[in-house]
């Protein structure tokens, strides 16, 4: 079952096409990343898919729902971790995440019962009752995800989540993703190759709002002609795929 | 429930800053021990402590309009907002949500500062309790100020705008420091063409058991509170939209 089906997606600024005639689908449970170059239309395309902003022409489908008729039924199935790391620094890690529950009008008994578990999940008990806005960038992303995931949404978008980490954040970043993988589909923007070749069960890759390729990572590699996938990224972006 | 939730963590964001603290309930104190003492040495009628309290209580609201600029335009930075636009929470949540944790704070911020005078020698009547009743809609317009400085700056432009402009105009236009009559001309029209001086005469007349007095002071600072509301909330949901 397709968890996405984008069909003609575009964004205009006034002059600047931001995302151009865009479609693609992204199966149900699947780990779909969107590659490209600063520009390319990653984070327009997230913003367009969890009702943030609205497309100039065309529509998604999540589960079947429409971005543009359809916000609300929408947002219910899904949730963000922006490029930021979006918590609120004068709460505690546990007041973030109640503060998720709060808004989404789960009963205290849920609340509780949710705190606990992506407190787990996430590893977060050590921090439980820090301030979030003392915690070290690895722990506020995985405070961020954490966040994300009390909806327990179908479709989770994770904007660029490992931005600025040091290498052992990220690779528990990674860890906390590949457990999510299957449960929810994950659709993820990222700047490194690496990360996206070894999450990823397809990848797109996007320029100037248009999507240039969007298969696994062996596929595209294939195209390109070359056993390295950041140099298969290159040559494609700059147009010397085989 | 969801916007009290919101409103809740609002709440907590402010008053758990000690800057808030500092500057919202220390500076007002301050400024009336301060020149109580001088009006001590050199008697000045403006600085009377029954003039000079409802003008402080007046002008300590500017500091509302820094908080809530604050902490929308931060929540703006971070992507919190982004983060919480892709929730139930609606327009109105919002809204209500950024606006109505700030209302006790002033109310609380003006208790302490009638407190503070009572002690310097003011007379306790029921017009106290009155001039604290009032202070809610001008803490309504100075918040709605804020909510739409917050919406338009940056966190770092809305400390200069709201910090240091706002505060500046806020106590130059309001007749608190020095008598707008001395001044005239031009400078006197324009002040009363703002409701900073309508909202300080307002609470005056209320403290003075002058209720007559209050119009047509009232309806500046009612009518200011409503448009400054409505701009507000306009452009937040511009800025909403524009995500």
């Amino acid at each position: 079952m397709d968890a996405i089906r984008i069909e003609g997606l575009t964004k205009k600024y006034k002059d600047v096409v931001a995302v151009d005639n865009l479609s693609l689908t992204v199966k149900s449970g699947e780990l779909f990343s969107l590659l490209g170059v600063n520009g390319a239309g990653k984070t327009t395309t997230i913003k367009m898919l969890s009702c943030l902003t609205v497309p100039t022409s065309g529509d998604a489908f999540l589960q079947g729902k429409s971005i543009k008729a359809d916000t609300a039924a929408v947002k219910s199935l899904i949730a963000v971790s922006p490029q930021e790391t979006a918590v609120a620094p004068g709460l505690s890690v546990r007041e973030n995440l109640a503060l998720m529950c709060g808004v989404h009008g789960f009963s205290k008994e849920k609340r509780e019962k949710k705190t606990t578990e992506l407190s787990e999940m996430l590893g977060l008990n050590e921090v439980l009752n820090k301030k979030a806005g003392k915690l070290s960038g690895g722990w506020q992303r995985r405070l961020s995800i954490a966040m994300a995931l009390i909806s327990e949404p179908k479709i989770l978008f994770l904007d660029e989540p490992t931005l600025g980490l040091d290498v052992l954040a990220r690779s528990d970043l990674w860890d906390i993703i590949r457990a999510l993988k299957g449960n929810v589909t994950i659709i993820l923007t990222t700047h490194y190759m690496e990360e996206a070749e070894a999450l990823s069960d397809r990848i797109a890759i996007m320029k100037d709002g248009r999507l240039l390729i969007c298969d696994t990572a062996d596929k595209i590699k294939e195209t390109a002609g070359t056993d390295n996938f950041e140099q298969a990224f290159v040559r494609i972006v700059k147009g010397v795929a085989k | 429930m969801r916007m009290l939730t919101f409103a809740g963590r609002n709440t907590k964001e402010i008053l758990r800053d000690p800057l808030n603290l500092a500057f919202g309930l220390g500076f007002p104190l301050v400024l009336i021990f301060l020149l109580s003492a001088i009006q001590a040495n050199i008697p000045v009628k403006l600085f009377e402590i029954q003039h000079l309290a409802p003008g402080i209580t007046v002008f300590g609201l500017s500091f509302m309009t820094l908080f809530s600029a604050t902490i929308i335009a931060k929540d703006r930075g971070s992507s919190l907002l982004q983060r919480l636009y892709t929730t139930p929470l609606t327009p109105p949540d919002f809204i209500l949500g950024y606006t109505l944790p700030i209302i006790p704070i002033a109310v609380a911020q003006c208790a302490v500062c009638y407190i503070a005078a009572i002690i310097l020698g003011l007379e306790i009547t029921a017009g106290i309790l009155y001039a604290i009743l009032f202070i809610i809609p001008v803490s309504v317009f100075y918040i709605a100020l804020g909510l739409l400085c917050g919406s338009v700056f940056t966190d770092k432009q809305v400390g200069g705008i709201c910090g240091a402009l706002l505060t500046n105009l806020s106590a130059w236009l309001s007749g608190v420091w020095f008598d707008l009559d001395l001044v005239g001309g031009a400078f006197q029209k324009i002040a009363y063409a703002l409701p900073f001086v309508h909202a300080v005469e307002m609470e005056r007349a209320i403290l003075a058991g002058n209720f007559t007095g209050i119009f047509p002071h009232l309806w500046w600072v009612l009518g200011y509170a409503a448009a400054a509301l409505v701009l507000a909330v306009l452009l937040f949901l511009r800025q909403m939209k524009k995500q």
